[in-house]
């Protein structure tokens, strides 16, 4: 459908109530058309829409040195097609140091998830942006010192205040340096001046939990510096970029705004042929499909090379393919060309059903939602038809050019993650060894001889430094499993154990296939005689092996230890936690009371014991912060 | 007034001012339409420059204060691309 006719589609849809048609219809306006003008159409129709739509409420202040009003319809566009509903609050401008500083500034009180500190180098260091050339090298080093140390007492500041995340511009390097070639041959150089300062930002994010660097010379550069500026916006309306750049910040943004969000993709479903390679294994065979280091095969070298990346990243790759299963294969184990093996894919469906169909097999098999897969597919039909069936799928569009799949990949911010943790770069092989834990399920007959030969171990420790990420990417991510969905940042998880009062443990499960990891948090509030668990989770991908028991177990321990009576907890059900609902009823607990948010169970300490599966052996840790 | 650029700042003027395209004349401004601040003609000179892939200068810029001038400036700046 072209632009106008859609927006007739859509104003229709909006008319006869069906909220959910017309925001996919909104969605892939968006996707044709990220105009400025389009923008408006789109937040106006989401802003009407939203009552009946199930959309993320975020808070996003933007303190900046810059005109920054043309971006925000497009940024909360392109939020709202994401399932986010972004409220946006715009300080004054070069107003950041007093908004940061003073506590009673309007920042503070908007309570914001997130900021953004979109400055300049030629308003934060002019003298280095447009002087340089007058400078001594010790004034050069001095002007540059005196901006990280600025940038260290307002990140200082800004955490006595709010725990939110906080996203720092870096420093746009000049088109031209005053110097001239002179510049690179100089130990004093312009160039590398605001290359320290930015190499500073990020050893400051690196140690400020929840403080991010947006690489805005990077953002720049790839767009080109000459092409970046309109000089005469800059002048006269203090925008610092032309017209038609400014969707490119407002893409950077976005792609913090996934992450930070939680609107991510778990897994990335691929299609085989014209994707994975060029032509159709089946009829073209091994020697004629288009894969290797050359044009043209080199464009699909490029993709696997992509996502080889995003499987380092934690992100799952699976196969979704119509082919004969046994020509599939061959290419995948023994084609020359192939980046990717067999043991890169989590889960493969290879057959001749329809792909919407398989997307759920594959999701149910991975033990993750439908909603945290993304799809690429060449064929814009099947994308069509899967767009259709599973509206809540991330279906990435593909040009007809292959050249151009590797960036449409890499751009995707559904990919984006601003943590790391081991367990994501190792993700690929727990999947491998709950395959072999299935098949060993399946040759025992008593679920007791298949715990016992498990060899499960559980190691609980209270938070550390080296586990804070994990700690609170599980918070932030974990759906199913989830007693009480309590969302936590790390700043907070550090706030809430320094103030005595709440307990923070991990579980780590280790059995005879291998680590899984650390796929387990709970935190207890204990007070005089009541211990209440604040929050319990575990990764789906260990539920089912009385683990849970075990770590609920040791939380009885914790409590009779601190001298409590009761051991409580909430169940707070949500659209995707049922199968934490009978957890406590299943362990004993009595209900105390019931409300519209849940129900809270109680365990009678004095009365009643909670042991331990004899097949799970616990270990406990000694932390460094508790 | 018909003209395929007309409509093109119409539809444009309308999505950013957030009224009905109909509201849209020659004769509108910021004096006729309410929503029409400064925020809103910033915001509009740039769908503009998105939509023809264009620059205006600033001079311009201060020219276009109702819909008849835009579509003098971006008449000329058509005919030329």
């Amino acid at each position: 459908m072209n632009t106008p006719e859609l927006r007739q589609e859509i104003e229709r849809l909006i008319a006869s109530g069906d909220a959910a048609a017309a925001s996919r219809s909104l969605a892939e306006l968006w996707a044709q058309d990220a105009s400025a003008s389009s923008a408006s159409f789109v937040t106006a129709r989401f802003e009407e829409l939203r009552a009946k739509l199930d959309l993320r409420p975020y808070r996003l202040a933007i303190l900046r040195s810059y005109t920054v009003e043309p971006l925000i319809p497009m940024l909360r566009a392109a939020a709202f097609v994401a399932g986010i509903d972004l409220t946006v609050q715009l300080s004054e401008f070069n107003a950041y140091v007093q908004e940061i500083v003073d506590p009673g500034s309007q920042l503070y009180p908007f309570q914001p998830d997130a900021v953004i500190l979109a400055v300049q180098t030629r308003d934060l260091a002019p003298d280095l942006w447009r002087d340089f050339s007058h400078m001594s090298g010790e004034q050069a080093q001095s002007t540059s010192s005196r901006v990280i140390a600025d940038f260290r007492s307002w990140v200082r500041s800004f955490r006595t205040h709010s725990q939110a995340h906080l996203i720092v511009h870096n420093f746009e390097q000049p088109a031209f340096p005053s110097r001239g070639l002179l510049d690179d041959q100089s130990s004093s150089s312009q160039h590398k001046e605001i290359e320290r300062i930015n190499r500073e930002l990020c050893g400051l994010a690196a140690e400020n939990a929840g403080v991010y660097v947006l690489d805005y010379d990077a953002l720049v550069a790839r767009h080109g510096r000459l092409q970046w500026h309109d000089e005469r916006k800059w002048l006269t309306v203090r925008l610092p970029m032309a017209a038609q750049n400014t969707h490119h910040l407002v893409k950077e943004w976005q792609r913090f705004l996934h992450p930070l969000t939680g609107k991510v993709a778990k897994a990335l479903v691929v299609d085989l042929d014209n994707t994975l390679w060029g032509g159709v294994i089946g009829e073209d065979g091994m020697n004629g499909i288009k894969l290797g280091g050359e044009y043209p095969g080199a464009a699909y070298q490029e993709l696997q090379r992509a996502l080889l990346d995003l499987h380092q990243r934690g992100i799952l790759l699976a196969i979704c393919s119509k082919n004969n299963i046994e020509d599939a294969q061959e290419a995948l184990r023994n084609h020359p060309g192939m980046l990717l093996t067999p043991k890169h894919f989590a889960a493969q469906r290879i057959n001749w059903t329809d792909k919407a169909q398989n997307l759920r097999e594959i999701a149910k098999e991975l033990n993750i939602g439908v909603d945290a897969l993304a799809f690429l597919d060449d064929n814009p039909i099947e994308r069509q038809q899967v767009r259709s069936q599973l509206p809540e799928v991330c279906v990435i569009d593909l040009p007809t050019d292959p050249m151009m799949f590797a960036r449409i990949v890499r751009e995707c911010p559904v990919f984006e993650r601003l943590t790391l943790s081991a367990e994501d770069q190792q993700r690929g092989t727990y999947y491998q060894a709950q395959r072999e834990r299935d098949e060993l399920e399946q040759t025992i007959t008593s679920r007791e001889d298949f715990y016992r030969s498990l060899q499960q171990e559980a190691e609980i420790a209270p938070l550390t430094k080296a586990t804070l990420t994990r700690i609170s990417q599980l918070a932030n991510k974990t759906n199913q499993f989830n007693l009480t969905t309590r969302r936590y940042t790390e700043a907070q998880l550090l706030e809430m154990v320094a103030s005595g009062q709440f307990h923070c443990f991990s579980l780590r499960v280790k059995d005879r296939f291998g680590d899984n990891g650390l796929v387990g948090v709970a935190i207890t509030r204990d007070s005089a005689d009541v211990c209440q668990i604040d929050t319990l989770l575990m990764s789906c991908r260990v539920i089912g092996r009385t683990v849970e028991t075990a770590f609920l177990s040791f939380l009885a321990g914790h409590a009779r230890k601190s001298g409590a009576r009761r051991l409580e907890g909430w169940f707070l059900p949500t659209q995707k936690n049922a199968p934490a609902k009978d957890f406590y009823p299943l362990h004993g607990f009595a209900i105390l009371k019931e409300d519209s948010a849940g129900a809270l169970w109680s365990l009678d300490l004095d009365e009643k014991s909670l042991p331990c599966p004899e097949w799970v052996r616990i270990t406990v840790l000694n932390g460094d912060l508790q | 007034m018909t003209s395929p650029v007309f409509e093109r700042v119409r539809g444009i003027a309308a999505d950013v001012l957030q009224v009905s395209a109909s509201q849209i004349t020659p004769q509108s401004s910021p004096d006729t339409i309410g929503n029409w601040d400064s925020v809103h003609h910033l915001n509009l000179i740039l769908a503009l420059e998105q939509e023809f892939d264009t620059q205006f200068d600033p001079e311009e810029i201060d020219k276009m204060t109702s819909i008849e001038r835009i579509l003098e400036v971006v008449g000329g700046k058509v005919q030329q691309g």
